[in-house]
């Protein structure tokens, strides 16, 4: 079969609509988990198939997309929807996150700013912020209903109690405008804070749980947390070795067998504009403007 | 010095193209025809059919040719494909008490009408390796007969006519299409029903041997077994009837379970049922049985906790598209998670030794 025999963006135009009511009920209940009749897709569930849906669905012609993975463009499952995409859908590619409309992403949230009328679509493998507290769906839903999140508070205080702290580290529950408990998607818990307020459209797929939810722009989200032990976003203590920044998410990289290692940005177009503006690194080498 | 990889699209492309080798194999060996295991490895191809729900053996076979025999991965492939098909419509209900049967036996009457007709089976074949078949030696002709013409009535309504067994009326409902719709819970008999019967041959029937080694109790009968070829019709609204449109084999299998019954309700067995595409016996016994144990709550049982008893536990977990993928989605990257992770047990961890410290 060519790939002419598929509709733009591989879907049919019955189950984008299908998928964008989905969409739209998510974006007026903000954080709530909208069943949407999720289809096999050409790659593997739990391999970014909700993504991948709310993605096909929303993408037109004259979309810029950008596909990201642990905040790299050059993974290979970014590199693959990528190409899945331009395949299909023949659309424009980026890696520059203010060029893109439209930025796939699976586990991160770009470090710049993302503005008024971008999307960001996550790729998310268990939506159920209650799922490992309680394994049943018809439970958990019915929690919801009741805005029930008793067992969630308690399971923080236990790490509390346990660990001296809160022993989440990714996949950090936020509460959206004071009535959802959503999860994030496994974003590290240091990009929870750039989920409130944002001018972007935020959409979360989950395929192989046939969910979608929302975040409309300027939602207020808020990571759950106790007034003595406050939402602490958190990274590695280092700066970026390539391009010196401080301020962004950290990759570690093991460098020999004797325990050397490095630190550089999970975000790679992060890193590169930075390195291409001519900031340095401990372990950086100066980049020449448009070379390699 | 260190540079950050790159190079996913060829890597991806390089991976593929050794891939493609290794499904071809050894240059000096003939390829393997579509054609070839469709003919020979019929069962394989029944059961890609099955779970991949498409009744399509000339696909099944190229799926499993291109799969490198992974049944899972083939079932995949279908699945991926039938996804993009559209839906002109759907057929009226198949009449399997019509089907001509290849094979139908009945465990729980010694004879009967139609007859007990063992058709191509492994049963009480010995399991003992063929070493002819590794010279290439050709089969001898099966012994033929002319074709009974004589109707095979089923079991269930010989017992359903002294109301021996639970009535099970023909309804009008339109049963939920779980390819079409968000599965929702609890679910009507009809969705389960789908959900098995597609389901993971390896999982349904763990699910069917576990209730009869006492993790929930069906304690079935086979009734009946039946395999063979039935008419698809369907209505077509200019025409006003139903025309047929093809033909596809069956295997149905209905099970006859303990019964219930009170002071006032006379006892009754009660049924499990199951329809799988193909020649698929394991299977469509496994699904009656599974099938009859999710039914405790409409029968009035007991719910003892087994997992087979568990409509959310056995629904969410039959599929294996859905299972493999997000198990092996875990070879993934995730270093963004484990070193969030990585923090937090470095940070644990300093502050349990400095704890020791002060205490020393």
């Amino acid at each position: 079969m060519t790939d002419q025999a598929y509709n733009f963006a591989y879907l049919d135009e019955q189950t984008k609509r299908m998928i964008r009511r989905a969409i739209l009920k998510g974006v007026a209940v903000p954080g709530y988990q909208v069943p949407f009749a999720s289809r096999e897709m050409p790659m593997p569930y739990g391999w970014g198939t909700g993504g991948v849906q709310v993605t096909a669905a929303c993408l037109t012609p004259d979309d810029t997309l950008k596909v990201i993975d642990q905040g790299a463009d050059d993974t290979t499952n970014a590199v693959s929807i990528r190409k899945f995409f331009q395949r299909t859908a023949g659309v424009a590619v980026t890696e520059a996150t203010a060029e893109a409309t439209l930025i796939q992403t699976r586990h991160r949230i770009p470090e710049a700013a993302l503005t008024t009328g971008q999307i960001l679509v996550y790729q998310v493998p268990i939506p159920e912020p209650l799922r490992f507290l309680e394994p049943r769906e018809t439970e958990t839903r019915k929690m919801h209903e009741l805005e029930e999140y008793g067992l969630i508070h308690v399971k923080l205080y236990e790490d509390i109690a346990r660990h001296g702290t809160i022993a989440t580290s990714y996949a950090y529950p936020v509460k959206v405008e004071g009535r959802y408990v959503m999860d994030p998607s496994p974003i590290p818990k240091f990009d929870n804070p750039k989920l409130s307020n944002s001018p972007a459209l935020q959409l979360f797929g989950a395929g192989r749980e046939q969910r979608i939810y929302a975040l409309p722009p300027f939602t207020h989200v808020v990571s759950l947390d106790f007034d003595d032990h406050p939402f602490e976003p958190s990274k590695a203590p280092h700066d970026c070795d390539l391009c010196g920044a401080g301020e962004s998410y950290l990759d570690e990289v093991i460098i020999d067998d004797l325990g050397g290692r490095m630190f550089v940005c999970s975000d790679t177009d992060f890193c590169r504009t930075r390195c291409e503006a001519g900031h340095l690194g401990a372990l950086g080498v100066p980049v020449l403007k448009g070379g390699a | 010095m260190y540079v950050a990889v790159k190079g996913g699209e060829r890597a991806i492309d390089n991976a593929h193209a050794w891939l493609a080798e290794e499904r071809r194999g050894d240059l000096g060996v003939a390829e393997l025809s579509v054609a070839q295991i469709r003919a020979q490895l019929s069962l394989a191809v029944n059961r890609v059919m099955a779970e991949g729900s498409l009744y399509d053996p000339d696909l099944a076979a190229l799926a499993i040719k291109q799969a490198r025999g992974d049944l899972i991965e083939a079932i995949f492939l279908i699945r991926a494909y039938r996804t993009t098909l559209p839906r002109l419509g759907a057929s009226c209900p198949v009449d399997t008490a019509e089907m001509a049967v290849i094979r139908r036996i009945s465990a729980t009457f010694k004879d009967l009408p139609g007859g007990q007709v063992l058709g191509p089976t492994f049963d009480y074949t010995h399991r003992l390796l063929d070493f002819k078949l590794a010279a290439e030696g050709e089969v001898s002709q099966a012994a033929t007969a002319p074709a009974a013409m004589e109707a095979v009535p089923h079991v269930m309504a010989m017992l359903d006519r002294d109301g021996m067994i639970e009535a099970e009326p023909l309804g009008n409902d339109v049963p939920a299409d779980l390819t079409r719709e968000p599965m929702e819970l609890p679910g009507s008999r009809a969705l389960r029903l789908q959900a098995i019967t597609r389901g993971d041959e390896g999982f349904i029937l763990s699910m069917a041997y576990s209730t009869q080694r006492g993790y929930g109790r069906t304690h079935a009968f086979v009734g009946e077994l039946r395999i063979g070829a039935v008419a698809v019709e369907m209505e077509i609204p200019e025409l006003g009837f139903a025309v047929e449109i093809g033909e596809i084999e069956l295997t149905e299998c209905e099970t006859v379970n303990q019964f219930k019954g009170s002071k006032t309700e006379p006892p009754q067995f009660t049924r499990g049922y199951g329809l799988v595409f193909g020649q698929t016996e394991r299977k469509a016994i496994a699904m009656s049985l599974v099938d009859r144990s999710l039914r405790w709550a409409e029968l009035g049982e007991d719910y003892t906790g087994a997992p087979a008893q568990d409509e959310e536990f056995v629904l969410m977990h039959a599929d294996n598209v859905q299972a493999t993928g997000f198990l092996e989605h875990i070879k993934l990257p995730h270093y963004v998670d484990f070193q969030s992770e990585l923090e937090l047990v470095r940070r644990l961890r300093a502050e349990v030794f400095a704890t020791q410290e002060a205490a020393e």
